[in-house]
């Protein structure tokens, strides 16, 4: 099929978002943008009253405000357009929490399992220390920049707006973490170490982020989306600027060398499972609480 | 429309814009929403009894906003306005040009200093020395900054060498 394809296929009665294999890729291309954000906020706000001096607890904890606040700006996307794709739904969309077929941004953040989560693999790994989280954020904040700056000339007026005021955010996380890589690389003996020990974990990770699923293409076609396969030049020579500044070695380039890849299409490693578990806990257990 | 039901509605449009100009940042609160300029257009929908209203929130995490939001309800509820819409409008993006100067006079009377009004939006020069931020206390450019991520979202932490005390930075976004 080479048509951008709208049709809207049954959704899942309890979480109310059309499975994986939904016709409606506008939908899927949506969430995965939430998702990425929403899992790298959560995982960063587990450093919160943990971090390892106060203002760079402040700081990371700032940072996952950022980036939950634009998976609620995707994920209510993605709610109004489920809602209006589905004939069961309240007429004006969005309507009220727990009623019979209809989406909502909590509905898709809190409702919704593992497999049908489409994040990359990246930003789910632990935290692991404060060398493995900056330089997750730095190797995600660069396919991030990239990404919005792309976006910004969305077809769809509301990707492009969220792209633009993400875009600002963006900004301020690429700079912090490219300037922590280089702190720690270009640090002591230890914390040189260290970051050699988070490239050695994490690097599998970063080809992934070039790789497009089904739904990013078909985005792509459409003028809605961006060929993310052409922002990896651009990453690896900024990635490697700031590597060389860190007196880190570089890696071999993504997408060459092992790769694991397919978090967007649902298969996930092992730690989403626990990382829904913490975070869903309380909406599934007491399903409809209001406080 | 008459010319009649065109003097009510501006009327009544002047009426809310006194209203929301008495709506505080719940963070911030020496700063109305108007002088942070997140109001983006308020309507009174010809023929219903309808009040749209255009909101756009600062950062996009912003916790304030859903608050914001109930806050703007209940002020036109105490004022007999029940039919109120309150939509969200995410393009143009906000912007710290969009605060009024009144504002930024406040902001430093409470101790924040205001974003500068050369506009910079984040510098993505690594280590580059930016612009100097006055302290609001003792009015120094002998300051520092020590993160870019402050108390809120929407704020930088520095340090005045002169007087020794930190401030929060406004930071231009």
């Amino acid at each position: 099929m080479t048509e951008f394809d709208s049709t809207y296929q049954p959704v899942n009665q309890s979480t109310y978002q059309p499975f994986n294999q939904s016709t409606n890729q506008l939908i899927n291309y949506t969430l995965h943008q939430a998702d990425n954000t929403l899992i790298l906020g959560h995982r960063n706000s587990e450093w919160t009253g943990h971090g390892p001096i106060l203002e760079q607890d402040i700081a990371i904890s700032n940072i996952a405000l950022d980036l939950i606040g634009q998976s609620r700006n995707f994920y209510q996307y993605a709610a109004q357009l489920i809602n209006e794709s589905n004939p069961n739904s309240s007429p004006n969309g969005g309507g009220r929490e727990g009623a019979v077929g209809t989406a909502s941004e909590d509905s898709l953040a809190y409702l919704r399992d593992g497999w049908d989560f489409k994040n990359c693999l990246l930003v789910e790994q632990t935290n692991g220390d404060w060398a493995k989280t900056i330089l997750r954020q730095f190797l995600f904040s660069n396919y991030q920049y990239l990404l919005y700056e792309a976006l910004l000339k969305s077809e769809d007026q509301t990707i492009a707006a969220i792209s633009e005021k993400s875009l600002k955010e963006v900004t301020y996380h690429l700079r912090w973490s490219s300037e922590w890589v280089i702190r720690l690389g270009d640090g002591t003996e230890e914390s040189h170490r260290r970051m050699l020990l988070a490239i050695d974990d994490l690097w599998k990770f970063t080809g992934e982020l070039f790789e497009p699923a089904e739904y990013e293409k078909q985005a792509a076609k459409a003028g809605i989306g961006t060929d993310i396969s052409l922002l990896k030049s651009r990453w690896q020579q900024i990635t490697d600027q700031v590597f060389e500044q860190a007196t880190l070695p570089k890696p071999s380039l993504a997408n060459e060398g092992w790769n694991r890849t397919k978090g967007k299409e649902g298969q996930h490693t092992e730690h989403l499972g626990y990382i829904l578990a913490e975070m869903q806990f309380l909406q599934r257990a007491y399903p409809g609480c209001e406080w | 429309m008459s010319e009649q039901a065109e003097n009510i509605i501006s009327n009544d449009l002047k009426k809310i814009w006194d209203i929301l100009a008495e709506i505080n940042d719940p963070e911030v609160p020496v700063l109305s929403v108007l002088d942070l300029g997140i109001i983006r257009d308020v309507e009174c929908i010809p023929d219903t009894e309808e009040i749209r209203i255009s909101i756009t929130p600062t950062y996009s995490g912003c916790p304030a906003m859903d608050m914001i939001r109930m806050n703007i309800r209940m002020a036109l509820l105490e004022h007999g306005y029940s039919h109120v819409s309150i939509q969200t409008v995410l393009s143009p993006a906000w912007t710290t040009d969009w605060m009024s100067e009144h504002g930024k006079e406040k902001l430093k009377a409470f101790g924040i200093a205001p974003p500068t009004a050369k506009q910079q939006v984040c510098d993505i020069r690594l280590f580059h020395q930016g612009e100097a931020i006055p302290c609001p206390q003792c009015n120094s450019y002998h300051t520092e900054l020590i993160s870019q991520f402050g108390s809120t979202a929407c704020k930088a932490l520095y340090r005045c060498l002169d007087c020794q005390e930190p401030f929060d930075y406004f930071k231009c976004h």
